[in-house]
């Protein structure tokens, strides 16, 4: 038994380990992939062709890496790619990794041309599905940097087929010089990016990835930039304006020149939560591909928010996947224009982070929204100091500050004395606010120029105010007068945002003087700023992507449904059970109490009860007398119905024992001493059990029972304050309620005081009138005798005798002499015909006298001159007692 | 007449109310109800003397449910089950389902049930069905408290999530309402090893130590991302995904998921513990 259980043990062990190890083994990756470093037109570039596994000719794709990044940080992308059967080329653009060359920022002639000779090359290879001699079925994807490469090669080169330009610019003069004013942190990161080869930290695998540290080569002011771009950018960072020659330099690294000119169909996947490029890049870019389908989509991250939610990365890898398998591979249906976008909808409940939602419209709106709502914003002119070298500044965003730009909506700090606030009165209704809110401000400046940060925030009603991804519009201003009153109202853009304004939610206009990403004026002055009329709210109705899980609510409800079903019919079966149950009576024993025949109990390979036959009947007091471990308890333990008997068969008035069985409720036991509800009183314990036994309470005869246990005032106290005695009187009280037919007591004595003990056995003698049966176990001699009728007596598991007490308690002619001489005893006794004897000990004759009398005895013992210590009659039943037990009684003492 | 006593019935034995009565009568019973009750008057004190603080709640996914927590009595309950819901709950369950057999073993009152005879079957039912009640009355006990503690300092306000935009106070009742429904239905798996340790043990305490013990191996075993898809399997995987209930739009995946597997989970463990207990010898 032990053993078998082991063994299953084992298995089930071993089962779970191997769905363990099956689910942890890592899968086939499915794909190839193949260094090479290529000469393409004039540097040598680091490449990495991700290959699936077949022979077919597949589909290929280029995909770029963001600025400071090499090809290893899109080599989780490329992957997955080359798993979904897209031949996926990666390679360090020029100026980074080990590519040679110099950065030149997404130049026509290099970064570009090189692209043009990666598609070249792409044509040669042989697993490469070609449109024609030299044209690869190509897509063209990549974030930021390789964006914006994505456009510039699209616009270039007919070849490519479709493209996914993500987080990307389009005018680059614009996304630095925003409103005029200069970025001076995001600049000085790029610039930085391309002397150190990377960027610091941060960015997901579609953006840059962080090198490390190396020694800048060459020329320690411009490093890797190509001479051009570098001065550039030493003198624009310096004078924070945007002159003709930079603004022209930046335009031919620019998608905004080329635009018309694309072919292939353009899905451009924007940032919410982007500071460097926001959502307007996206916006222009839509707007300026007039020659190719455009679709738009927006997700939570972006240069601040990184990858975004995992739910929303699933959501823009599932939209490109969908675009490069329709317009690429030739797979699937044609992707719907249809607009999405998606806001944090709160935590995500399973894994890190947070969670977003998806949403969509039929149409691209653009930034202006479906619909408008305006909202007045109240307040006079302020004045604003901007302070000297534009220190202190206002935190707004941090670049690159992932998921924690979101943490900073709730804390941005305006500045005191640096910027003016314009409130409105609290919203009426919620508003789907998607696209870029417009506000009219007025402004004076002394010197007819000014640099503001304008900002919209959303405040709840605990005042608490949040500005949408820490997205501001700097403007720069010319051609003020020095008096707010004659100042004409100048229309501002805000940055686009994605924000769901709720009831009772108030908009802030602030305008500030400085802000800590952007380079304002050095010298301090004092303007005079008003914001005028409304806040316009961009609106698009709020309608959420469906997610299509409806399968595992369904399971539920199937689950449910099914147990439901299950319980029931497990109820029902149980009660059919239960009346089909077989109820037989043995005819010949439908008036005894308890007959059982053959009983045997094993546990495992250890015999507890080998094999007993008794039978009590109606109007006995039966005792059930062994030594301890004679399987007294275990008998009774099976009459109970506690536990199975191997074989053999118990009957109670007839009907076959089960556990379970109905019958068993004609019977009170004690067995194993008293189990009583430590917490609740003696009083309450009957009445506990007697409600559960759910008989009429009448029927209970409460009353008697408690004059049985004798507890007089002691019945209203909590049983775990009782001592043995008074749990054991208790308990053969709950045994007696009810009056059953059949009493069992297991020990009904142990642990009373001698006058109880008397007691006792004049209450199960009185008990077994009027047709009603006692079973009383015991391992003392004294108790069996003098209570009970009839006796059982077991040893070892056998019954080794039974019948009348009286018949066999009665005298026997067998008698003990203790005496001072043995020798002379036994020559004395040997005198008589039919007496025998035996030597116990080395005082002692245990003597069979025959025909001999006692008294004849000890006269004859006298007169030869023995010495009679001590003379004991011995009983039938001590003696079978006896020679089970042992030679003396003392071993099996009280317990 | 089916050979029994007279006005003896099998489906008569036992009743819920009896058991339930029973039950009540216990120390233990009355002083983890108690509790629950006193829990929300401690968070209360702690918030009142605590005051403003500082704001360093950490970065954790509970941080903001913290910093709303006292802006209604809405927030106010919300937060209470949730600091109780990752120990205190699971301990309360553990207890109601582990201490159901194995005391009535360890006391020897078991035998005596048996013998009446309550049928196997009955017994495991109506002990599971007092445990259940009672570890939702816990669950009630302590929103109840703690919403209308929450309520009559801080007021009756909208539900703040702290992260996506604010509810209204009616449907944040009703989303109080499923948070607490999905904690209880997740915390049946507890209430499913509970019960089987509870028939195969006579210790109560070992069967409640062995259910919070497990779940805390679970939950451990789900920060281990390494796992990857196995953690789907996890008992306690699905646990914190009310959180999508304070979505707006709420977020129904994984509350689904997480139902299913306790579901599961608590169904595998009850029909173990009903077949083995319907078999094997009570020999306490």
């Amino acid at each position: 038994m032990r053993k078998r259980r082991w063994v299953s043990l084992l298995v089930a062990v071993a089962v779970l380990a191997g769905v363990v190890t099956w689910a942890l083994w890592p899968a086939d990756p499915g794909y190839t992939s193949h260094d090479e470093r290529l000469s393409v037109n004039g540097v040598t570039l680091d490449t990495r062709l991700y290959l699936p596994k077949t022979s077919e000719k597949v589909p290929a794709l280029l995909l770029g890496h963001g600025f400071g990044g090499t090809k290893e940080s899109v080599a989780e992308d490329a992957k997955e790619f080359a798993g979904r059967g897209y031949a996926v080329l990666t390679w360090t653009a020029r100026g980074f990794g080990a590519s040679t060359g110099q950065i030149h920022l997404n130049s026509p002639e290099h970064e570009v041309r090189d692209a043009q000779g990666l598609l070249d090359w792409l044509a040669t290879r042989p697993e490469v599905r070609l449109d024609g001699s030299g044209d690869p079925r190509v897509g063209v994807m990549g974030g930021s940097y390789g964006g914006a490469l994505a456009l510039l090669l699209a616009g270039q080169d007919q070849r490519v087929d479709a493209i996914v330009p993500m987080i990307t610019w389009n005018d680059l003069g614009n996304s630095l010089f925003t409103g005029g004013v200069f970025k001076k942190s995001w600049a000085g990161i790029f610039f930085s990016a391309g002397i150190s080869r990377g960027l610091p930290a941060g960015g997901g695998g579609l953006l840059a990835r962080g090198a490390a540290e190396q020694p800048v080569p060459g020329n320690p002011q411009c490093g890797r930039w190509a001479r051009d771009i570098c001065e550039t950018y030493l003198r624009v960072a310096e004078s924070g304006t945007l002159d003709d020659t930079a603004k022209a330099l930046l335009a031919t690294r620019s998608p905004a020149g080329t635009l018309s000119r694309i072919k292939a169909p353009t899905l451009l996947v924007q940032g919410e939560a982007d500071s460097l490029f926001p959502l307007s890049e996206a916006d222009a870019n839509a707007k300026g591909i007039t020659g190719a389908n455009v679709r738009v989509a927006w997700f939570t991250g972006g240069h601040d928010g990184g990858t975004g939610p995992t739910s929303d990365q699933n959501r823009v890898k599932f939209l490109t996947l969908q675009w490069f398998d329709h317009y690429v591979k030739g797979a699937g249906e044609a992707p719907s224009g249809s607009f999405t976008y998606s806001s944090i909808a709160g935590l995500d409940p399973l894994e890190r982070g947070s969670l977003a939602t998806g949403f969509s419209y039929d149409d691209y709106p653009g930034l202006g929204g479906v619909d408008t709502a305006s909202v007045p914003i109240a307040g006079p002119p302020q004045a604003i100091a901007n302070p000297p070298n534009g220190t202190p500044a206002a935190i707004s965003s941090l670049p690159q500050a992932g998921a924690l730009s979101s943490v900073l909506n709730g804390v941005t700090a305006d500045l005191p004395g640096q910027h003016g606030n314009w409130v409105s009165e609290p919203l009426r209704g919620s508003h789907n606010v998607v696209g870029s809110p417009t506000v009219h401000i007025r402004a004076a400046s002394p010197t007819g120029e000014a640099v503001l940060f304008v900002k919209l925030y959303v405040v709840d009603q605990n005042n608490q105010p949040s500005l949408s991804n820490g997205l501001i519009a700097p403007v720069r201003l010319t051609g003020l007068p020095a008096d707010i009153a004659q100042a004409q109202p100048v229309t501002v853009t805000l940055p686009a945002i994605v924000r769901n304004i709720e009831d009772g939610h108030r908009l802030r206009v602030v305008i500030a003087t400085s802000d800590q990403s952007y380079l304002g004026p050095a010298q301090p002055m004092v303007y005079t700023v008003a914001a005028d009329g409304a806040v316009t709210l961009p609106i698009v109705p709020p309608v959420p992507i469906a997610t299509a899980d409806a399968f595992w609510l369904y399971l539920l409800i199937g689950l449910v449904a099914l147990l439901a079903v299950g319980a029931i019919v497990g109820v029902v079966l149980a009660r059919m059970r239960l009346r089909r149950r077989d109820r037989t009576v043995v005819a010949e024993h439908a008036d005894t109490p308890l007959h059982v025949r053959g009983l045997r109990k094993t546990y495992g390979s250890f015999v507890a009860v080998e094999r007993i036959d008794f039978t009590v009947q109606r109007g006995q007091v039966v005792g059930l007398l062994g030594p301890n471990g004679a399987g007294k308890t275990t008998s009774l333990r099976v009459l109970m119905g506690l536990t199975q008997a191997t074989a053999g068969d118990v009957l109670i008035f007839g009907q076959r024992l089960a556990p379970g069985a109905p019958v068993l409720s004609r019977i009170g036991a004690l067995v194993e001493g008293p189990g009583f509800l430590p917490h609740l009183t003696g009083e309450q314990n009957l009445r506990a059990y007697w409600k559960a036994t759910g008989r009429p309470w009448q029927d209970a005869k409460f009353e008697q029972a408690l004059e049985i246990a004798g507890l007089g005032d002691a019945i209203g106290r909590r049983v775990k304050d009782y001592s043995h005695g008074m749990k054991q009187r208790l308990a053969v009280a709950q045994a007696m309620l009810g009056l059953p037919e059949l009493l069992v007591l297991d020990e009904p004595t142990d642990g009373l005081d001698p006058p109880q003990i008397a007691e006792m056995r004049r209450v199960l003698q009185r008990y077994a009138t009027d047709g009603r049966a006692v079973l009383v176990s015991s391992h003392l001699l004294a108790e069996v005798e003098q209570t009970c009728t009839h006796v059982v007596v077991m040893h070892k598991g056998v019954v080794v005798a039974s019948g009348r007490v009286d018949e066999i308690v009665g005298d026997t002619p067998t008698t003990v002499f203790d005496v001072s001489d043995v020798d002379l005893a036994q020559k004395t006794l040997d005198r008589f015909d039919g007496v025998t004897y035996a030597l116990d000990g080395s005082r002692s004759l245990v003597v069979e006298l025959g025909e001999l009398s006692r008294a004849e005895a000890i006269a004859s013992l006298v007169q030869a001159g023995v010495g009679i210590d001590r003379v004991t009659p011995r009983r039938r039943l001590e003696d079978a007692f006896l020679a089970l037990v042992g030679t003396s009684t003392a071993g099996s003492g009280d317990r | 007449m089916n050979g029994a006593a007279q006005g003896y019935s099998p489906t008569r034995t036992l009743s819920f109310a009896s058991e339930f009565v029973r039950q009540w009568r216990r120390r233990r019973t009355q002083l983890a109800l108690g509790f629950m009750v006193l829990l929300p008057v401690v968070l209360l004190i702690a918030f009142e003397i605590g005051g403003e603080g500082d704001d360093d709640n950490g970065n954790g996914a509970f941080a903001s449910i913290i910093d709303v927590a006292v802006v209604g009595g809405l927030n106010f309950a919300l937060f209470t089950v949730f600091v109780s819901s990752s120990f205190l709950l699971v301990v309360i369950f553990a207890l109601f389902h582990g201490d159901t057999i194995a005391s009535e073993a360890s006391w020897g009152s078991l035998r005596y049930l048996l013998a009446i005879p309550v049928p196997r079957g009955r017994l495991l039912s109506i002990k599971l069905a007092v445990a259940l009640t009672y570890s939702l009355l816990a669950v009630i006990t302590l929103t109840g408290t703690a919403l209308a503690l929450g309520t009559l300092r801080y007021g009756w306000n909208p539900l703040q999530s702290g992260v996506s935009a604010d509810v209204p106070t009616g449907e944040g009742v009703l989303r109080l309402l499923g948070v607490v429904g999905y904690l209880s239905v997740t915390l049946l798996v507890v209430a499913g090893i509970a019960f089987l340790l509870s028939v195969l043990t006579d210790a109560p305490l070992g069967a409640v130590g062995g259910a919070v013990l497990l779940f805390i191996v679970s939950s451990i075993l789900d920060q281990i991302t390494a796992l990857g898809e196995l953690r789907n399997f996890l008992p306690t995987h699905f646990v914190r995904a009310y959180l999508g209930l304070l979505s707006s739009p709420v977020q129904f995946d994984g509350i689904v998921k997480g139902a299913i597997s306790a579901i599961c989970y608590a169904t595998l463990f009850w029909g173990i513990a009903y077949w083995r207990f319907t078999r094997k010898d009570v020999t306490s």
